[in-house]
Parts: C-alpha cells; sequence; structure tokens
C-alpha cells in the first residue's frame, strides 16, 4: 500500500539531483538546459571506465553492494564531468552569451550539443547498457516497505547533497553571491561580483550533482547512452512544478513526480508512468501557475 | 580642491551609431555633493550608467582620483572605489536586508561589522528589518536598503540615480537629509535628480544636460535663482528658488 511512497522516493531522489543542476542553469544562465541529461550520463559513463579500470566491481561495504571503488569513481566522475561541462560552456554557450543570444538560442545550442552528447557517448561506449557490477540486490523490509540497501544509500546521499548545497547557498560567500547574480546580474556585478565566475561554479555545482545521480543511477539500474535524457522530461517537470525560479522548489516538484510516477506503476500503469506524472503536473499548474514555490507573477 | 570623478568629453549611448551624451564632462571634488540635472531624455542617468562601467563608451574618458576607470569592467568600480545605486531594481528582494549588505561588503569584508554600524547608525530601522525579505518592505525602506548596501563597501563617490523617485516628499527630505550626514562622513557624492529643488538644496553644486550635452554648471545657490533653470523646469519666468 505504502509501498509506493518508497519508490517514489527513491525515484524522486535521481530526478531532484538532476533537476536541481537544470534550476540553477535556468536561475543563473537563464536558459533552459537541454543537454543536462547527457551530463548525468557523462557521469555515469566516467564512472564507469574508472571502475573498470581499477577492476575490483563495485565493492561492498556492510549490506551495501558498493564500497570505495564505487564512492572513489564518483569522486572522479564529478571532478571529470565538471571539467566537461567547463569546456562544452567556454566552446559552446561563453561565445553565444558574448553575442547577446536569445534565449531561444541557448535552448537550441543545447538541444543540439544534447543529441551530439548522446551520439559520441554511444560512439565511444557502444549503445548496450553496462552494468558497474552484477549482484543480485537483497530489499530489507521495514514494516512490510521493502527497498535495497543501495536505494536507501541513494537517498541518503541525494538528501546529504540538497543539505549541502544550502548551507552553500545560505552561509558562503560564493552561494550568497550565486544568489545575488540569480536575482539581479547587473546588480550583483555593481557589487563586485564576477560573474564569470560565478558561472563557472554553476556549471561545477549542476554537474557534480548531476555526476552523483548518474553514477547511482548506474549502480542501481543500468548505464545506458539514454539514461540521462530518459530523465530529461522528468526533470523538466519536476523543475516548471517546483516554480523555475526556486532552487528549493525543484525539490518538491520531484518529489511529487516521483511519487505520481510510482503511483502509477502501483495502479498498474507502468507504461503510462510519465504520462500520469504530466497530469498531476497540469492539474497542479492549472491551479498554481507559478508552480509550488514559483513567485506570483 | 582634489578631483575624486572627472569625466572627459563622454560619448556614450546603447547602440554605438546612435549617441545619447554627444562629449559631457564633469568634475566632482572630494567632500562635494552634486547633482545632474536636466528635462527628460536629456542623458543624466546615461552619464552615470557610463560611469559605473555598464555602457560601452564611444569616446572620452572617465577618471576616478586619478586613475583611468574608461572602460574597466563593471565589477572592478566597486574595487576601484566607486558605490553605485540604480533607479529601480535596487535591492536583492529574495534576500534579506543583511543578505543585502553582506554582497554590498563583499569588497570589503574585514571591515564588515563596522560598515555595518555606519550604515544603521544612518538608518536606524534597518537594524530592525535586518531579517526581513528585502522585496517584502516599503519603498522608502528599500531605498535606504539601497544606499546602505553601496556603502558597505566604502566607497570614496557614491552615485545615486534619482534616490527620491518614487517616494514621498517627506521620505525624500529623509533621503537628502542622510545624503548630507554620508558626505560628512567622508563619501563625495554624485546624483541625478528630477526633484531639482530639492537636490540643488542639499547639493554644493550642480550640472544642468539637455539633449545629452553640458547646458550649465555651478553652484547650487546659484542655480537655483537663475532664470534659465527656472525656465527649464518650471515654464518662462520661473525661480526654482520660490
Amino acid at each position: 500500500m505504502m509501498q509506493f511512497v518508497v519508490d517514489g522516493i527513491i525515484n524522486a531522489s535521481l530526478i531532484a539531483l538532476g533537476a536541481i543542476g537544470l534550476s540553477l542553469t535556468y536561475n543563473i544562465l537563464r536558459f533552459a538546459n537541454f543537454a543536462q541529461g547527457e551530463v548525468l550520463a557523462s557521469g555515469a559513463y566516467f564512472a564507469l571506465a574508472v571502475v573498470v579500470l581499477i577492476g575490483a566491481g563495485a565493492g561492498a561495504m556492510g549490506p551495501l553492494a558498493f564500497g570505495w571503488p564505487l564512492l572513489f569513481a564518483m569522486a572522479v566522475s564529478i571532478v571529470a564531468t565538471s571539467l566537461l561541462v567547463l569546456v562544452v560552456d567556454w566552446l559552446l554557450f561563453r561565445p553565444l552569451r558574448e553575442k547577446n543570444a536569445s534565449r531561444i538560442t541557448l535552448i537550441m545550442a543545447a538541444f543540439g550539443l544534447s543529441l551530439m552528447g548522446r551520439n559520441i557517448i554511444t560512439l565511444i561506449a557502444g549503445g548496450d547498457p553496462q552494468y558497474f557490477s552484477f549482484y543480485i540486490p537483497k530489499a530489507i523490509s521495514v514494516f512490510g516497505l521493502k527497498a535495497t540497501p543501495d536505494e536507501v544509500a541513494m537517498v541518503v546521499i541525494t538528501v546529504l547533497a540538497v543539505l549541502a548545497l544550502h548551507l552553500f547557498l545560505t552561509r558562503t560567500t560564493l552561494g550568497k553571491s550565486m544568489r545575488a547574480t540569480a536575482e539581479n546580474p547587473t546588480l550583483a556585478q555593481i557589487n563586485g561580483i564576477d560573474t564569470r565566475s560565478v558561472i563557472r561554479w554553476t556549471w561545477i555545482i549542476g554537474a557534480s550533482l548531476a555526476a552523483i545521480a548518474g553514477t547511482m543511477q548506474g549502480h542501481t539500474i543500468q548505464v545506458r547512452p539514454e539514461m540521462g535524457f530518459e530523465l530529461l522530461l522528468p526533470m523538466f517537470a519536476a523543475l516548471i512544478l517546483g516554480g523555475a525560479g526556486n532552487m528549493y522548489g525543484v525539490i518538491a516538484g520531484a518529489l511529487v513526480i516521483g511519487l505520481s510516477e510510482s503511483l502509477a506503476v502501483g495502479i498498474g500503469l507502468s507504461s503510462y508512468r510519465l504520462s500520469v506524472a504530466f497530469l498531476v503536473m497540469l492539474a497542479v499548474l492549472l491551479v498554481r501557475p507559478q508552480g509550488l514555490f514559483g513567485d506570483k507573477p | 580642491m582634489t578631483a575624486i570623478l572627472e569625466v572627459r568629453d563622454l560619448v556614450v549611448g546603447y547602440n554605438p551609431t546612435l549617441p545619447i551624451l554627444h562629449g559631457v564632462s564633469l568634475t566632482v571634488a572630494a567632500g562635494e555633493i552634486v547633482t545632474i540635472l536636466g528635462p527628460n531624455g536629456a542623458g543624466k542617468s546615461t552619464l552615470i550608467k557610463a560611469v559605473a562601467g555598464l555602457l560601452d563608451i564611444t569616446s572620452g574618458q572617465i577618471a576616478l582620483m586619478g586613475s583611468d576607470l574608461t572602460g574597466l569592467p563593471t565589477h572592478e568600480m566597486v574595487r576601484a572605489g566607486l558605490g553605485y545605486v540604480p533607479q529601480t531594481e535596487n535591492v536583492f528582494a529574495k534576500l534579506s536586508v543583511e543578505e543585502n549588505l553582506e554582497i554590498g561588503a563583499l569588497v570589503n569584508r574585514a571591515a564588515y561589522a563596522a560598515r555595518r554600524e555606519f550604515v544603521f547608525g544612518l538608518f536606524n530601522d534597518l537594524s530592525r528589518l535586518r531579517r526581513l525579505q528585502a522585496g517584502k518592505l516599503s519603498g522608502g525602506q528599500r531605498q535606504m536598503v539601497a544606499v546602505g548596501r553601496a556603502l558597505m563597501a566604502d566607497p570614496k563617490l557614491l552615485m545615486l540615480d534619482e534616490p527620491s523617485a518614487g517616494l514621498s516628499p517627506k521620505l525624500a527630505e529623509v533621503v537628502f537629509s542622510q545624503l548630507r550626514k554620508i558626505c560628512a562622513a567622508g563619501v563625495t557624492i554624485l546624483m541625478v535628480e528630477q526633484n531639482a529643488r530639492a537636490a540643488l538644496r542639499v547639493s554644493d553644486r550642480a550640472y544642468i544636460l539637455a539633449q545629452g550635452e553640458n547646458r550649465l554648471d555651478g553652484q547650487a545657490a546659484s542655480l537655483l535663482d537663475n532664470p534659465e533653470v527656472g525656465e527649464l523646469y518650471l515654464g518662462a519666468g520661473s525661480r526654482l528658488s520660490r
């Protein structure tokens, strides 16, 4: 009965990690980054490459089917994915910004980048699903609710990442500079904030969270070139639902989308899970067009 | 008289082929309050936006305390000693009053506590309101946050774009009288104002622009009595000092 809530939260944690990056680029760079799915997939493939190179599988820690090899791979993936997005920004988005390209141009560029990214991944790593390690997940059961230890770990890692981001945005100088830049870039510059540096950190944080999501999804499910692209619509739904201008709303949005998807599965509509999630999104937006946490228009 | 700001033959606009200022010059000496006046479309705001580094300068020079600022990016202006309060959207509405002040002090973090005390001393209300979101404040309170934020960096020159815009005459008086105190604390002030009479009363000198060119300048007191100034603002035969 309540199993769908557990499944929904697990599902939501992946959506949220990816969607936070989407929200950061949307708020600070002011465009919808359609290539965020490929950022997530790149993160998964970087981690896979490290795990394969180490050759010790994903490792193990207590009840968890992963250990230091996977955590190390995740750390390397965070660095590699961040460097990748910085290079892409420098080659593609920075010249467009300097030419004052319109928002739609940036979105189309991101869309093209998404297509290219997926095909480059397929070219290098092949199109078949790959796995960090083969293990048979053994679910633990609490009050009749089932989840594997790795899924629980995934939710815990998400909560920790979101908490870290919250502390970063509210307590650190850079975090405050990012919030200031998101609200009013000109006024931020007047106060001595170098918005170019803020933009770099926006990419790094968004890519890091996506790399964590990609690694965890790769570990608990599988690694495929389309893994990120398939998460793109739920991520956008979470962003819009949460109120696009609010970096915290996106987490609530991800929860609603994740829960709706698992509810759809629970009532036997698994082929329509995304449709059900979008129906819920439409229903919420009809009542609150600005999203759950958005400012009144 | 040491010049804090020196603008020479400035040609600037939003589009290089359509300049708004056609060679404007202006000097602000240390310890002065100088006001830029002029009818709508004279280029007053454009002038201080250009000084703040927000516009691409076609020709001319801007120097702050003798060092050339022409073409310096906006984010480096505050380190050079320039504070700027735009006319609109001059606070971070989603940030608290205190966070607004922190952002203002980013380039001067060591002096944060001292600067905050200075700002709270000028605008007593801000101390009480410091945890509130700036967007939830009244127009007058927001203006105090905006000026306070700019003062956090300990600027040598504070530029204000219509500090009395949208305020009641009474609140405008409060803002103007605080400007005298800020000036007395060693901050030179350059402002743009529509409210010519009230602005001239607190100013030492003023420049009057018309159609992107220098029209008149002089001591504030003598401009108040100048019939030509009255004409620009109030129609033939009027004087601002009445």
